[in-house]
């Protein structure tokens, strides 16, 4: 797998970050590295397995849909950067 | 005995008998803090105040008999990703510096419950994403054998304060050998629990199918008596489940007698530092002594163990990090004129570069045409990993091998290449991939005179029974008594 300059632009897009030019390269370099050796579990033979998920054999887990949570939203809004009125307040997102 | 030399079960008997005051101890603590952690910087946050008041309520509590566990009074140390109510919880990360979770973690409201008294959070790689707590924001944690040196990672605040006697025990959590790793480079004991045995409701998540808390300390019986206290099935942590098989008295009865013991040829293999190879090799022979049968097997799929756990923990990262925008709490960048700017900028300023290499991983090994070559293929492999270790178990009651290839390394010389860094992780991340439960403990030291770890690694559920070995082990070896004050 070739890493370029496009891609690593691409994975910044969707991991909402934003790299300098410096880190863009170094970050290049240490992609292609990091898959190369990645690569390696295409020796691995896999055909006719079934991707795991849990490791243990587990049945679904159930409960009633009850509210248990109480009112603790003034507590909850003192970690934010930014409230107003009861509400996290946000950069103006409609011109 | 000086208070910090005691371990946390003899610190504990000594306050029930009345002969060491709860505040005393937490004062003890406190002081060595303040004397050593400029220097080492296991902690985070110190809770000076918090942790007297609490430890005259918890003197209350002892001599009315609401408090009975053998734990009670005792002084425990908090990785810093396991949310406390009131205090600071900043995953060692500038996004969350200023993040003061509303509630307890489950495993701290037990710690209470249990009158443990916390003294502060601990350091750690940021967002526990590193082997070496080189990534931490608030800057490294030193090795208290040899300052120059990393303590490992991500617990390396976790495992350091033990090593230290800055905290008798603690708290850490290991997703591909965090808590493992840690206590072999710092010559401590840790229990890495089966996958759900412990519940991680207010931990902040980073691969979550991997991730679990247990204790760092002085040995496997103080270890047992903390896992004790936090292990079982909570309503809050859909993961988590009961255990009828764990028993307290039989993790603590030390026995090798008659087990059987499977070292997988592969642990042994290439990359492996001679001196490691020669203290695990000798410690096997001590297990042979008492009376275990140890037998080597192959279990060649070790050497895909470390791709397999790079692409399910990024991909999961990627997924668990996309809740930090900067909007509910946390860190919110200043330079932004709009919403996505908000995101970015946040996201870009807030997190360190070892944090953006792993989102990025993740995004790409979970995008339209990658998916099926990295993320599928990974949990096939993990289906593999799975199964060459329930074959292992149908021969043997668990497996013995180093924690790492190495012992403690130079701080700065795994910064500057991730790759060398993951490669370190080969020995531990096949352990959480399939969930199984893992006993790290110190077996030696290399020429430096840094310790050299390894682990029992068992079958699920089965935490008394490699609780139960390496107890037996060290009784019949000094290597976990020895501290980096004493050298």
């Amino acid at each position: 797998m070739q890493i370029d300059k496009e891609l690593v632009t691409y994975l910044e897009t969707l991991g909402r970050i934003a790299l300098s030019e410096e880190q863009r390269a170094e970050t290049e370099k240490d992609l292609q590295s990091i898959l190369d050796y990645i690569d390696t579990l295409n020796e691995l033979d896999t055909d006719g397995v079934e991707p795991a998920s849990h490791s243990f054999p587990v049945a679904n887990v159930v409960r009633e849909d009850e509210v248990t949570n109480t009112a603790r939203a003034e507590e909850i809004l003192q970690n934010a950067p930014d409230s107003r009125e009861g509400c996290f307040a946000v950069p103006k997102t409609v011109e | 005995m000086e208070i910090i030399e005691m371990g946390a079960l003899a610190l504990g008997s000594a306050i029930r008998r009345r002969e060491i005051g709860v505040r005393e101890a937490a004062q003890s603590y406190l002081d060595a803090i303040e004397a050593k952690d400029s220097e080492l910087h296991c902690y985070n946050t110190v809770c000076r105040e918090e942790a007297l008041k609490r430890a005259d309520e918890v003197q209350k509590g002892i001599d009315n008999g609401t408090y009975t566990s053998p734990l009670a009074g005792v002084p425990v140390g908090i990785k810093d990703n396991i949310c406390t109510k009131g205090i600071k919880t900043t995953c060692s990360s500038k996004i969350l510096s200023n993040f003061v979770p509303t509630y307890d973690a489950t495993v701290v409201q037990k710690l209470r419950d249990a009158g443990l008294v916390p003294l502060g959070k601990l350091n750690m790689d940021e967002f526990a994403m590193g082997s070496t707590t080189e990534t931490s924001f608030t800057g490294p944690t030193h090795n208290p054998w040899d300052v120059s040196r990393v303590p490992g990672g991500s617990s390396g605040g976790a495992a350091a304060a033990v090593a230290a006697r800055l905290a008798p025990i603690t708290l850490g959590s290991d997703t591909g050998g965090s808590i493992r790793q840690p206590a072999s480079f710092c010559g401590v004991s840790g229990l890495k629990p089966t996958y759900g045995a412990v519940s991680r409701y207010g931990l902040v998540a980073y691969a979550s199918s991997l991730d679990q808390i247990g204790p760092l300390a002085h040995d496997a019986a103080d270890c047992a008596a903390l896992f004790a206290e936090i292990e079982g099935k909570d309503k809050m942590d859909g993961t988590s489940m009961e255990n009828p098989k764990f028993d307290f008295t039989a993790a603590t009865t030390a026995s090798l007698a008659g087990k059987t013991i499977g070292l997988p040829a592969d642990y042994f293999g290439e990359g492996l530092s001679s001196e490691v190879r020669a203290a695990v090799e000798a410690a096997a022979k001590t297990c042979e002594e008492l009376g275990a049968k140890v037998e080597t097997f192959p279990m060649p799929i070790v050497k895909y163990a470390v791709p397999a756990y790079y692409i399910i923990a990024c991909a999961e990262a990627c997924s668990n990090l996309s809740r930090y925008d900067g909007i509910k709490y946390g860190y919110r960048s200043e330079h932004a004129e709009n919403l996505m700017e908000t995101y970015v900028k946040t996201r870009s300023e807030g997190f360190g570069m070892e944090v953006k290499r792993r989102i990025m991983l993740g995004n790409f090994v979970l995008s339209s045409g990658y998916y099926d070559a990295y993320y599928n293929k990974a949990l096939k492999a993990k289906k593999l990993i799975q199964q060459s270790f329930f074959e292992a178990f149908e021969k043997y009651d668990m497996l013995l091998g180093p924690v790492a290839p190495t012992t403690a390394l130079k701080l700065g010389e795994s910064l500057s290449d991730p790759l060398k860094m993951y490669l370190g992780d080969i020995y531990t991340v096949m352990i959480n991939i399939a969930g199984v439960p893992s006993m790290a403990l110190p077996c030696g030291f290399d020429k430096a005179g840094l310790p050299v770890g390894m682990q029992f690694i068992g079958k699920p559920f089965c935490e008394a029974e490699i609780l139960s070995a390496a107890a037996a082990f060290q009784q019949a070896t000094d290597f976990h008594k020895q501290s980096p004050q004493e050298r």
